[in-house]
């Protein structure tokens, strides 16, 4: 990797575009591995649409899409262990699912029910954080309270290319690099914080060189590439478990869709700039691998469509088919034991329902 | 029984909880090798070592941040921000992460951490260190909010809110830190969050305070001893959630009540507790209840600061009101 310092200017890719492997480049994983998460990548990708059209049938809240981001968070999960962290912003349905939270559940969140945040007691996933970039100190403190402990985990930690404006981000790289927390910052640089460009973020040429400033790795990625985010992924997780601290991974990718469901990007950037990223979506590149190796035809895209949307299908049911929950459950979890003024307040609340 | 002031006392609660509970890291600016700016984590990690009391770089957001990633990973964080005016940039992560996460993961993360912070006036410091912000933080759901008026308070709070399975901010009322001596003892006892305390027993007037204002509401009355009036004091001791019933149960008796709080008059929690004796107990008002307090002005410094303090003599000027009303 000492060729991808930051300031070297040279992004690490594994895949090509055009589906073939870089000079000298190998595939992380096996074949048939790659057609799994092709797979998960396509589920993920027709799961986050349909959000986006149960939100303008009024069955969804506010969603913020993952569409084109999906190799960052996919590959990144993907080399995790069990009793690893994740700390999501508000756009990770890949590494929420990846992580093993059902689809119902996270549905469930964005339907508007807190009961779509809890998290399995095995699977160590946070609820989403709104506040951007406020989540990355979360991941430093996590890690480092694992550090004390001895526990051989690592948390990572996703935000976007705004994030790294914030005072949060700072705060969260120096404490890390001080003391060497087991932390993977995820940069997910989409070119868009909202409606303002990268460009406008930080006059800095990466990202990823920030990291110099607080002593450590920093590399930058393409994004899109899943094999490249995989390789990269893997390094920084194996070096933070066995002692090395903390990485700065910047994934360079597109977010094809809105910032979310409220948002409309045709204000803010013309077709002609999103034209250039459309080949470069991580689905194309891994679809035209597989093709090559023979294990992708339009048939097999056709029975992965066709399954992912009847569990898709299926999941949408079940979350629809929870009831409204009782008015108790918006008292119950404030304390671990309810105080006599909440006591007071919900009784009066029930007294005003019929 | 050792006589200790209150930074000695909250040491010894820190030291003898550090002791109990292998999970209790103490961490801020300054609190290592220095035992903090007023020396209340003195000689802790000496005891303790580097990793359980850490000296951490200067910043108050990632202090807190940190902190909720340590409670939410399973270890019991007391955080100490420096001084009360420094603690505005931890707002974004208590009110947006730390007060809530039980409540968004319905159970599944929980905080259990303490914030301790020295606030409030009397010590004639620089800008910025004289403010008394506790009722921004009980405006917050989701977070406790303790103020101790003693060294044996000190200790039995303390030892609460670290074993609170929620979040606590704790205000230390640096003025009194090292004002008052008493016996203190060593082991354990822990004060109930959440239970106000009879300071004084009375039968003429309530005066409610907490923290350093507790002191001045005795000394007033023993003034009013001369004008035969017996007040009768409570410290509130938790502002957050507040124990309206010692509260009402007071008034009924006495019927008569002035609040006494340092913070700045408008939207001071004087008002939340006149709004709730309103609720419980119009009737048994004989008086309106008056309220001192500092002024919504900022606090002013050195030379000019004892305007603003409230002191005993307007505790006695508002109690004489309320008694001739």
């Amino acid at each position: 990797m000492e060729d991808y310092h930051p300031l070297k200017g040279k992004m690490f890719q594994v895949l090509k575009p055009d589906g073939t492997l870089g000079p000298g480049q190998s595939p992380p994983m096996s074949d048939h591995e790659t057609l799994d998460l092709y797979e998960k990548m396509v589920f993920i990708r027709l799961a986050d649409q349909r959000a986006l059209m149960l939100q303008r049938q009024g069955r969804f809240g506010t969603y913020a899409p993952i569409w084109g981001q999906e190799a960052c968070q996919i590959g990144s999960t993907y080399v995790l262990q069990k009793g690893d962290w994740v700390f999501p912003a508000f756009r990770e349905i890949g590494a929420t699912l990846m992580m093993g939270i059902s689809l119902k559940t996270f549905y469930l969140y964005w339907m508007g029910n807190e009961i779509g945040s809890r998290a399995p007691e095995e699977i160590n996933v946070m609820p989403v954080s709104v506040p951007v970039g406020s989540q990355t100190l979360h991941a430093v403190g996590a890690a480092w309270a694992a550090k004390i402990k001895g526990d051989k985990i690592v948390t990572i930690v996703y935000f976007g290319d705004g994030a790294t404006s914030k005072g949060d981000f700072h705060e969260a790289m120096n404490l890390a690099g001080v003391f060497k927390t087991p932390t993977i910052f995820f940069c997910q640089n989409n070119q868009f914080a909202i409606s303002v460009p990268r460009s406008l973020q930080t006059a800095s040429k990466t990202i990823a060189q920030k990291a110099i400033a607080y002593g450590f790795d920093g590399i930058q990625v393409d994004g899109n590439d899943l094999f490249a985010v995989i390789v990269a992924s893997k390094e920084a997780v194996e070096k933070a478990r066995s002692g090395g601290g903390p990485t700065l991974i910047e994934g360079v990718t597109f977010r094809f869709g809105p910032h979310t469901t409220a948002d409309d990007p045709t204000k803010y950037r013309t077709e002609k700039e999103i034209e250039p990223w459309k080949p470069l979506d991580p689905l194309v590149r891994l679809r035209l691998y597989l093709k090559e190796k023979g294990l992708w035809s339009a048939e097999v895209e056709h029975k992965m469509t066709e399954q992912a949307q009847a569990e898709i299908d299926q999941a949408v049911k079940e979350a629809e088919a929870i009831p409204v929950p009782e008015v108790d459950e918006i008292f119950k979890y404030v304390f671990a034991e309810m105080t006599s003024p909440l006591k007071e307040q919900l009784e009066y609340l029930k007294s005003t329902l019929t | 029984m050792a006589k200790l002031n209150m930074v000695e006392a909250i040491n010894l609660a820190l030291r003898e909880e550090m002791e109990r509970d292998s999970r209790v890291v103490v961490f801020g600016e300054d609190v290592g090798k220095e035992g903090g700016v007023f020396r209340v984590t003195d000689g802790l990690q000496a005891k303790f070592g580097p990793d359980r009391v850490i000296d951490t770089p200067l910043a108050e957001t990632g202090i807190a941040g940190a902190a909720f990633g340590m409670a939410v990973y399973g270890l019991r964080p007391v955080a100490e921000i420096q001084f009360e005016g420094f603690l505005f940039p931890c707002l974004d992560q208590i009110n947006n992460h730390i007060s809530r996460i039980r409540n968004r993961s319905r159970g599944r993360f929980t905080c259990p951490l303490v914030i301790r912070l020295p606030y409030g006036g009397g010590i004639h410091a620089p800008e910025h260190h004289s403010d008394s912000p506790e009722a921004i933080l009980a405006h917050i759901p989701g977070i406790k909010v303790v103020i101790p008026s003693t060294p044996y308070e000190a200790k039995g709070l303390l030892l609460s809110s670290i074993r609170d399975p929620d979040p606590v901010l704790f205000f230390e009322p640096k003025r009194i830190y090292r004002a008052i001596r008493e016996e203190v003892p060593e082991g354990d006892y822990a004060i109930p969050l959440g239970k106000a305390r009879l300071a004084q027993d009375g039968k003429d007037v309530t005066v409610v305070a907490w923290g350093a204002m507790v002191r001045e509401a005795l000394n007033a009355a023993e003034q009013l001893k001369a004008d035969k009036i017996e007040a009768e004091i409570i410290d509130l001791r938790t502002i957050s959630p507040i124990d309206s019933e010692t509260l009402v149960t007071s008034i009924r008796k006495t019927g008569r009540g002035v609040i006494v709080h340092e913070a700045p008059k408008t939207c001071g929690l004087g008002a939340e507790i006149i709004a709730l004796i309103n609720e419980k107990a119009l009737l048994s008002l004989q008086a309106p209840i008056e309220r001192v307090t500092g002024f919504d002005i900022p606090v002013p410094l050195a030379k000019t600061e004892h305007y603003y303090l409230p002191n005993p003599r307007r505790i006695v000027l508002a109690v004489k009101k309320v008694m001739s009303f």
